[in-house]
C-alpha cells in the first residue's frame, strides 16, 4: 500500500491526473461510441496512458484512430505498435487515400496532406459513426484552443462554432448531441507542456524516439529544421547537414521541423524547456505559421 | 539513431519534481471593459515568465502596426479573431503559469452584464476571485455584480485589485474609500477572505513586484497571496460524498470477479474497513479496498479518481453514491436552488428540463420561481414569475429521480447541478441547491 497523505494534500499533476481520469470515465460512461484520435504524439500517449488508469483492470472500452497520411515517422508507428499491443487495443486506421477514394477529401494537388487530414478524420468518424473523439489538444498550446471547451460540440459537419460554445460548469459535462454530430473531448485541456514532459518523466512513459536528441541530416528552410527523406531534398543553395536535433512535436514529416537540442533524456528535456524562449507550435508546425488566426480557422474546420 | 551518452540533467530532474509537487490554485478574474484586466493577465504572465519569445514578439508587431505606444499585454490573452477586432473579450478564456510553489490556472472572464453566464462558468471551479477597478472610477454596479456572483458561487477568497493607481498619483486616500466602500458592501455577501490590493497592470507595480509608488501600502503584492493563499482548507475531509461514476467489470479470465466502483471523491476520506451506505438503495456495506489504478492505497479523498471495492455484493450503478450510514444526504426530488439562466428563451415555471447532477441525469420541473435576484442592488422581485438571459433566481424544482445532494454551501461538488434543454441538448441553466427535501 501506498503511503497515507497526512495532509491530504494532492499536488497540481495528480489533480490534473484526477480530472482527465473523470472525463475519461464520464464519456465511457455516457456515450455511444467513444474513440481515441491517435496521433503517435507524447499528448495523445499520455492520453492512452491516462486512460489505462481509469479503466484498469478492463481494457479500453473505445478503439484508437489513427489518421495515416503515409508521412509518418517509423518512430513514431513502432511507439504506437508496442502500446497498442501492451493494452490490447483495438486499432482504426484511416488513410488519406482511402478518404480520397470515398469522397471525403479532395486531392487538387494544392493541399497539403496535413490539411487532407480534416476531411480524413471526419470521414472516419462519420464511417464509424463515433460519436465522442478524444483529442490531446491543450489549452496552454495556443490562443484559439484556450476558451474551447472539455467537451467541444461539432455540429454535422464537424465544425466547431467558437461563439456558440454550450457553458461548462464545476465538473459536469453535458454529453447531449443529435445524430450525425460528435463531441470532440480534451482531457489534457488543462495540461501544460511542461505538465505533460513531468508526468512522461515521473510515469516512465513509453514516448517515441524521435522525442530524443540524435543526430539527423537536416535543412535549413523558412526558418525552420526539415528532416531530410524523400519528400524533403536541398534545393536552391540549401545545404544538407548533420546535426544533434530532437522534434518537439510529431506530425507529418514533411511539416514538422526539428529543434536543435543535447536533450537525450526525459530531465533533459524537461530543463530545455523550464527555460524554452519558443512554443511548441512557433517552433515547428509550418502549418500553424501563415496567419495568427490560423488555428481558428483550421478548428472550424474540424481540424483536432 | 545515434547512441549518445546518457546526460542526466539535475536541473531537469529538479524542474520535474517542482511540477509534480507544486500545488494548484484555480482562479476567476472580473472587470469592467477597459478595467485592465487583460493586461493585468498579460503582466502576471510575462513577470512570471511564463510568454514564450515568439508569443511576445507577435504581440509587439500588433502592438507597432496597430501604432500604439507600448506593447500592448491584452493581446497575449484576447483570443479569438471576432474578440480581437471587437477589442473585447467575449467567452471563458483559460490560461497557465506557474511558480516554484504553484501552479496557476486563471479562467479569464468578461465583465459585461450580458455576459453574466461566461463569469458564473468561469468561477464555477475557482478557488479565489480576482476582481479589478479603475482606480479612477472606484466601485462601480458592474464590480458589485462581479463580487455577488463570486459569492453566490462561493469562491472562498476574493481580491480586489485597484488597477491605475498610476492615474490617480498613487494616492493613499483614494485606495482607502475604494477599500471602505467595498468592506462595507461585502458585509451583505458571504466573503470568508478578503484582500485589497492596489496596484498599476501596466507598470507591474504591486503585481509581481512591490512598488515604491505605494509606500503607505503594507500587504501583499498580487502574486505573493496568490502564491500564499490557503486554499487546501476548503475542501471538505469529513462528509463522505463519493457519486459513483462508472462500474469496471473486466470479464477477463485473470480478473474475473474483479467490480470497481471509480469515481472521484466529493467528499471527506474513503479507506479500507470504513461501513459505508450505498444510496438511494440504503442497502450498506464494508470498504474492502481502495485502488488507484493497480495500486493498493490507504486512504481516497477529494478530488482524488479512484476505485473502489466493496465486501458485500451489493448492487451499485453510475448515479448511485457511496456516503457514510450517520453522514449521508437525503434522497430529494424537491430541489430548492439558485440558478443563473444561460439562454435566450426564458425559464418560466412547468419548464421541463434534463438535469445533471453528480453522475446522476433525470429530469425536472419548474414548480416555481420564487424570485429574481437583482445581482446588483440584491433586491429580490418576487413578483419576476420568469428568469431571462443572465438574470438569477430562487427556483423550485422537482425531479422525476432523487438527487443525493448536498446545500451548495456545503458542498460545492453534491451540491450543484445543470439543466439541458431537453430539444436543442444545450446547457441552459447553472443551480446552487439552498436545500433538498
Ligand atoms: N495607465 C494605466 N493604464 C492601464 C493599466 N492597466 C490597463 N491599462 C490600459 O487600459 C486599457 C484597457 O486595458 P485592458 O487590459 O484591455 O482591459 P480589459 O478590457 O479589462 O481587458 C488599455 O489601454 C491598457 O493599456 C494601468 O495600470 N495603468
Ligand atoms: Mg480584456
Amino acid at each position: 500500500m501506498t503511503n497515507t497523505h497526512v495532509d491530504y494534500q494532492l499536488s497540481q499533476l495528480d489533480q490534473l491526473e484526477a480530472e482527465s481520469i473523470h472525463i475519461f470515465r464520464e464519456v465511457a460512461a455516457e456515450f455511444e461510441k467513444p474513440v481515441l484520435m491517435f496521433s503517435g504524439g507524447k499528448d495523445s500517449i499520455v492520453m492512452l496512458r491516462l486512460a489505462e488508469k481509469a479503466f484498469f483492470p478492463a481494457k479500453l472500452p473505445f478503439p484508437l484512430l489513427q489518421v495515416d497520411t503515409g508521412l509518418d515517422f517509423d518512430e513514431v508507428l513502432s511507439t504506437r505498435d508496442s502500446w497498442v499491443e501492451r493494452l490490447g487495443a483495438r486499432m482504426v486506421i484511416a488513410t488519406i487515400d482511402e478518404a480520397i477514394k470515398a469522397g471525403h477529401v479532395v486531392d487538387d494537388g494544392k493541399t497539403s496532406r496535413n490539411r487532407m487530414q480534416i476531411g480524413t478524420l471526419l470521414g472516419a468518424i462519420e464511417e464509424n459513426g463515433f460519436t465522442a473523439a478524444f483529442g490531446g489538444g491543450r489549452r496552454d498550446e495556443e490562443k484559439a484552443r484556450a476558451k474551447e471547451r472539455v467537451y467541444s460540440h461539432r455540429d454535422d459537419f464537424g465544425q466547431w462554432d467558437p461563439k456558440n460554445q454550450r457553458p461548462e460548469l464545476w465538473s459536469l459535462y453535458n454529453g447531449r448531441i443529435h445524430a450525425g454530430e460528435h463531441m470532440r473531448i480534451f482531457p489534457l485541456s488543462n495540461w501544460t507542456e511542461l505538465d505533460i514532459w513531468s508526468y512522461i518523466h515521473r510515469e516512465q512513459i513509453e514516448i517515441p524516439s524521435i522525442y530524443f536528441a540524435h543526430e539527423r541530416e537536416v535543412i535549413e528552410r523558412d526558418g525552420m529544421l526539415l528532416s531530410v527523406g524523400p519528400e524533403i531534398q536541398p534545393k536552391g543553395g540549401e545545404k544538407v547537414e548533420t546535426r544533434m536535433v530532437r522534434f518537439r512535436t510529431v506530425g507529418d514529416r514533411t511539416q514538422t521541423g526539428c529543434v536543435e537540442s543535447e536533450a537525450t533524456d526525459t530531465a533533459s528535456i524537461i530543463e530545455e524547456i523550464a527555460v524554452a524562449r519558443v512554443t511548441e507550435r512557433g517552433a515547428t508546425r509550418g502549418d500553424d505559421r501563415f496567419s495568427e488566426a490560423a488555428m481558428e480557422d483550421r478548428k472550424k474546420e474540424g481540424y483536432f | 539513431m545515434a547512441s549518445t551518452p546518457q546526460t542526466q540533467s539535475s536541473a531537469g530532474e529538479e524542474a520535474a519534481a517542482v511540477t509534480e509537487n507544486a500545488d494548484l490554485l484555480r482562479f476567476a478574474t472580473a472587470g469592467s471593459v477597459d478595467d485592465g484586466k487583460s493586461t493585468l493577465i498579460g503582466r502576471l504572465l510575462l513577470d512570471s515568465k511564463s510568454i514564450f519569445e515568439d508569443q511576445l514578439e507577435a504581440v509587439e508587431s500588433t502592438s507597432q502596426s496597430k501604432g500604439y505606444d507600448y506593447t500592448d499585454l491584452a493581446l497575449l490573452t484576447d483570443g479569438l479573431r471576432s474578440e480581437r477586432e471587437q477589442g473585447i473579450t467575449i467567452d471563458v478564456a483559460y490560461r497557465y503559469f506557474a511558480t516554484p510553489n504553484r501552479k496557476f490556472i486563471i479562467a479569464d472572464t468578461p465583465g459585461h452584464i450580458q455576459y453574466t453566464r461566461n463569469m458564473v462558468t468561469g468561477a464555477s471551479t475557482a478557488d479565489l476571485g480576482l476582481v479589478l477597478v479603475d482606480a479612477r472610477q472606484g466601485l462601480t454596479e458592474q464590480s458589485r455584480r462581479h463580487a455577488v456572483l463570486l459569492s453566490l458561487l462561493r469562491v472562498p477568497h476574493l481580491v480586489l485589485a485597484i488597477n491605475k493607481m498610476d492615474l490617480v498619483d498613487w494616492s493613499e486616500e483614494v485606495y482607502e474609500k475604494i477599500h471602505r466602500e467595498f468592506t462595507q458592501f461585502a458585509t451583505k455577501l458571504n466573503i470568508p477572505d478578503l484582500e485589497v490590493i492596489p496596484i498599476s497592470a501596466l507598470q507591474g507595480d504591486n503585481v509581481v513586484n512591490r512598488s515604491e509608488n505605494t509606500p503607505w501600502y503594507s500587504g501583499p503584492t498580487l502574486m505573493h497571496h496568490l502564491e500564499h493563499v490557503h486554499v487546501a482548507s476548503d475542501r471538505d475531509l469529513v462528509d463522505t460524498r463519493f457519486p459513483v461514476q462508472y462500474v469496471i467489470r473486466p470479464k477477463s479470465d485473470q480478473y474475473h470477479d474483479f467490480r470497481g466502483y471509480a469515481g472521484q471523491v466529493a467528499g471527506g476520506v474513503l479507506k479500507k474497513g470504513d461501513e459505508v451506505v450505498v444510496l438511494p438503495s440504503g442497502m450498506t456495506s464494508t470498504i474492502s479496498k481502495v485502488e488507484l489504478f493497480d495500486t493498493e492505497i490507504a486512504e481516497a479523498f477529494p478530488p482524488m479518481s479512484v476505485t473502489i471495492h466493496l465486501e458485500d455484493d451489493v448492487d451499485v450503478s453510475r448515479g448511485d453514491m457511496i456516503a457514510r450510514p450517520k453522514n449521508a444526504p437525503k434522497p430529494s426530488q424537491d430541489i430548492d436552488a439558485m440558478i443563473c439562466w444561460m439562454t435566450n428563451e426564458p425559464l418560466k415555471p412547468r419548464q421541463k428540463l434534463a438535469i445533471k447532477h453528480t453522475t446522476r441525469t433525470g429530469r425536472a420541473m419548474v414548480k416555481d420561481i420564487q424570485y429574481r435576484l437583482d445581482v446588483n442592488s440584491l433586491h429580490r422581485d418576487q413578483e419576476a414569475g420568469e428568469l431571462g438571459l443572465n438574470e438569477i433566481g430562487r427556483v423550485q424544482l422537482r425531479t422525476t429521480v432523487p438527487l443525493l445532494c448536498d446545500p451548495y454551501s456545503k458542498n460545492r461538488t453534491t451540491g450543484s447541478f445543470i439543466l439541458i434543454d431537453e430539444a436543442t441538448g444545450v446547457t441552459v441553466g447553472a443551480g446552487m441547491i439552498n436545500s433538498g427535501s
